[in-house]
Parts: structure tokens; C-alpha cells; sequence
């Protein structure tokens, strides 16, 4: 990467990052490589974000088709229409800056066999064959975040999550680092940013809104969080959102849920809480935890949980016969079936 | 047909006591027996009411399933071949029941024939899960999106009639 200032050097602009003290080395950016599930609205912006600046390698997990419905967020053309999102968008990406490697596939990582795929990506995609330095979840509903969450805890990989709401009012970008901040499981991100359930992430198609600013400023957080965090400048917010009717920009730590039904994370809890000093989040942390103790409780005041109103009276759980295996199961099922 | 209230439904059936998905091993298998404990009381249920609306069986390791569902509207028999896989994720994430040959027939679906139920079927799951099972989804999934949809499709002619 060249720091010359001509006007046929592409990175001069970045280069004087350096110069101007913000980046020690901007040149690092060429070792990195950062995995993008999902190239919709956001992850495709991100994509071109990340590429004109540089970067490594991109691998690109999509297995959505480019329709003309897609014309009114930003990066793909009319002329892609119909074309594999990972293949249109490698294309454009190669004309763009032809120094970035781009890998894709053209996968749903929903399914077991490409979730044991998906899983070796992480570990084995990066230029030298390691491990990936960044996962970014750019996808558009619950079931595939729960998968990159399910990976990323096994993984104990570092993933940023983002998303728009279903009316293209509001987004967010979170940070999720297993064992030390909330994972997906914990608490869905959306759920506490709208103050609503999870009916709000929902699909893309179907009936979501979408504009291209709000997709616009969430790629924009996410890529220049991708920079802080690859080339350690600046702060990177655990939590930021965006909320376009009224400009306003929260932004705070979520620990983790002491509950969650994630195995693996309730695992990582434990293990960081035992081995403080391998945090990989140090700072943040302890302001967080001061911000919320309330030592003095002067009125008694306690937060009841809202569950036990929903529970169920009584739930009956199923009993399997001892002595029943899963062949028998499977036989009888097919004689009670052919029986008319 | 009863499916007006989709809580009744799923307690006529028991719940699912193994947390386990398919990548989990030896509880997966324990999971999968439990599945198929409750699919036969509720394929046996529906027999009893005269009711029998589907037929499905899986591969050995219970992750890909297929069959056939119909659906009676105007005493005319709409029947449909069934697919689906258990997700990486599953029982935290629902299984999305799958319908090929209603691919691009009605908006109310994804690509690749996968019924529409985040706004009806995924906050219930989410209520109740990893309780949730194969056989819970078909009664409060597949089953209320038949009754809603068939007869819809059938009056456009979006769907003909099965020999």
C-alpha cells in the first residue's frame, strides 16, 4: 500500500490516516479478513465499505437472488437482477477494488451441512488459512442470527450484529464477545432497542419497509466499527442504535444473561468471571457494572419478573417407554400411518 | 376444523422434555424419540376425530422429513407433497415447513415453498420453546396455514383438486 499522494494511487486518502495520527497502521487493513452473513441492504454496503478500503479477503454468505425489488437500498444494479447476491456483488466488488480476495457462497447456514461449513469458514477462511478476525451479521431474520450466534459461542468468535426495524425507523449495531457481553440468545438486540418482542425482527419480503438512508447509516456505523475495531483507534461502542424519527442514538453495554439458554455462553460467563484478566473487553465492563449496582434500596423496590404470569397451569411433558427405541418409534409411526 | 385457537391446540399435546438439537449428539436421539412419541399420539388423535391430514416419515438421524398434507375444502382434496429440515438451531429456532409445489403461488410463502409464520407461528414457538416439537408445529404451523390459505388458493384456482 503506498502512501505517495498521486492521483492514481487509490489508498493515498487512506494513507493519510496515518499521517494525520488517527491510524498507526493503515496498512494492516491488507491482512484482515471479516466474514459477511447476509448482502442485503446492509451487508452488501458494507461490503463495498470495506473493499474501497481495502481489506484483505471478504467472504460472503447470501443465498438470496438480486430482485428489482431490491432497487430502493443501495450497491446492486437492474442489470443483476436475478443473479446469486454473493455473485453480483463479487462481481462489482472485483471491478471496485480487484486487490480484495472475495469468497462466496451462495448457502442458507441454516441447514446442519452448512452450518458445519459455515463453522469452518470462521475457523480456516482468513489469507494465512486461521481464523477469520471479524463475523458480521447482516442478515434479516431471527433464525440466521441465531445460528451465527450459535457458532460464534462455540467458536468463541467476536461477530458484530446489526439491523433495521420493519418500518426502516430505527437500526442497530451491537458488539458480541461470548462469555463477556450479551449474546443473541441473551436478549435480542431489536427486542431491546424497540422495546417490543421478537414478532419485530422479522423477514425481508414479505411485508418490511426499507429505505436506503437508514440501511445506509447502519452499514456506515458497522463499517467504521469494523475500522476501529481492525485497526484500534478510537472507542468501539458495545451497543449503538439509531432511531430516525427523533435522531437519537443510544448507546450501551448488554452484560450477559447469567440465564441464557445458550449453553456454550453460560459456559464463557463462567469461564471469564474465573479468568478475569483474559477479558478481552476491559474497560467498559467495569463502568457498566458500577452504572447499574444500586447498593441503597431505601424504598425496597424490586423488579418482579414478568414470566410467571405467563405460565403456563400445567404442562404435561411426554413420556417415552423404557424400553422403546428409536427404530421401534420409527416403525410404528409408518404402520400407524398405511393403517386407514 | 380446529384450529381457531392455536394455545388449544398445541396442549391437547405434551410437551418436549429433552432440550436438544441435531448436532447434539446422543440427547438429539433422545430428543428425536420424544418427537416421535408425540407425533404418534397426535397422528393416533387424528384418526380417532377422522381427521388424518398429513403423512410423514424421516431420514435415520431425523433431520430431513418428508410427506404429504391435504386439505379438505367444499369436499374437494387438495393434497400437497411436505418437506422440511431440523435447523442447526433447532429448538431455539421453529422448523419452517415447506410446501415445493406452492412455490410462487401465493405471496404468503418464501422462496423455495417455505410457509410464511413469523407473525402467527414464531412468537408462539418463542413463548414456548425448546417445550416445542415436529408435531407441535404441524398442529399450530402447517395446519392453521392450510385452513387459511387452501381454500383461498383453491376459489382462484392457484390449486387443482388431487386424483
Amino acid at each position: 500500500m503506498s502512501t505517495e499522494v498521486r492521483d492514481d494511487n487509490p489508498y493515498s486518502r487512506l494513507m493519510a490516516l496515518k499521517r494525520m495520527g488517527v491510524v498507526q497502521n493503515y496498512e494492516n487493513i491488507r491482512k484482515f479478513t471479516v466474514l459477511i452473513v447476509g448482502v442485503g441492504g446492509i451487508g452488501s454496503v458494507v461490503a463495498e465499505m470495506l473493499t474501497r478500503c481495502g481489506i484483505g479477503k471478504l467472504i460472503l454468505y447470501d443465498y438470496d437472488r438480486v430482485e428489482l425489488a431490491n432497487m430502493n437500498r443501495m450497491f446492486y444494479l437492474p442489470t443483476h437482477e436475478g443473479l446469486a447476491k454473493v455473485e453480483a456483488a463479487k462481481i462489482s466488488l472485483i471491478n471496485i477494488n480487484p486487490d480484495v480476495e472475495i469468497e462466496t457462497h451462495n448457502e442458507n447456514i441454516c441447514t446442519i451441512e452448512n452450518y458445519e461449513k459455515f463453522n469452518q469458514r470462521i475457523l480456516n477462511g482468513s489469507l494465512t488459512g486461521g481464523r477469520v478476525d471479524l463475523v458480521l451479521s447482516c442478515v434479516d431474520n431471527y433464525a440466521a442470527r441465531m445460528t451465527i450466534n450459535k457458532s460464534c459461542n462455540n467458536l468463541n468468535q467476536l461477530w458484530f450484529e446489526s439491523g433495521v426495524s420493519e418500518n426502516a425507523m430505527s437500526g442497530h449495531i451491537q458488539q458480541l464477545i461470548p462469555g463477556e457481553l450479551a449474546c443473541f440468545a441473551c436478549a435480542p438486540p431489536l427486542v431491546v432497542a424497540n422495546d417490543g418482542d421478537e414478532n419485530e425482527i422479522k423477514r425481508d419480503g414479505v411485508c418490511a419497509a426499507s429505505l436506503p438512508t437508514t440501511m445506509g447509516i447502519i452499514a456506515g456505523f458497522l463499517s467504521q466499527t469494523v475500522l476501529k475495531f481492525l485497526l484500534q483507534f478510537g472507542e468501539v461502542s458495545p451497543f449503538l442504535g439509531y432511531n430516525a424519527f427523533s435522531d437519537f442514538f443510544p448507546k450501551y453495554p448488554l452484560t450477559p444473561n447469567p440465564d441464557c439458554t445458550d449453553k456454550k455462553c453460560k459456559e464463557l460467563q463462567q469461564y471469564y468471571n474465573d479468568h478475569p484478566e483474559e477479558r478481552r473487553l476491559k474497560e467498559e465492563k467495569k463502568v457498566e457494572e458500577k452504572a447499574s449496582a444500586h447498593d441503597d434500596n431505601e424504598w425496597g423496590i424490586s423488579i418482579e419478573g414478568g414470566e410467571d404470569e405467563q405460565a403456563p397451569q400445567q404442562e404435561t411433558f411426554v413420556e417415552v417407554k423404557k424400553e422403546q427405541s428409536l427404530a421401534d418409534l420409527m416403525s410404528s409411526m409408518k404402520k400407524l400411518q398405511t393403517k386407514q | 376444523m380446529e384450529f381457531s385457537n392455536l394455545s388449544d391446540s398445541l396442549e391437547k399435546l405434551p410437551f418436549i422434555k429433552t432440550v436438544a438439537g441435531p448436532l447434539d449428539g446422543d440427547q438429539w436421539i433422545e430428543r428425536l424419540k420424544e418427537e416421535y412419541t408425540v407425533l404418534i399420539q397426535y397422528i393416533q388423535a387424528n384418526k380417532d376425530d377422522d381427521h388424518d391430514w398429513f403423512e410423514i416419515e424421516s431420514n435415520e438421524d431425523g433431520t430431513k422429513w418428508t410427506g404429504k398434507c391435504w386439505y379438505i375444502h367444499n369436499f374437494i382434496k387438495y393434497e400437497f407433497d411436505l418437506q422440511f429440515e431440523i435447523p442447526a438451531t433447532y429448538p431455539s429456532t421453529p422448523i419452517e415447513m415447506e410446501l415445493p409445489e406452492l412455490d410462487g403461488k401465493t405471496h404468503k410463502m418464501y422462496r423455495g415453498g417455505k410457509i410464511c409464520l413469523d407473525i402467527h407461528f414464531a412468537p408462539l414457538w418463542q413463548k414456548y420453546q425448546p417445550k416445542l416439537g415436529i408435531a407441535h408445529a404441524l398442529s399450530a404451523a402447517l395446519g392453521p396455514w392450510l385452513a387459511a390459505e387452501i381454500p383461498v388458493l383453491a376459489e382462484q384456482g392457484v390449486v387443482k383438486p388431487s386424483s
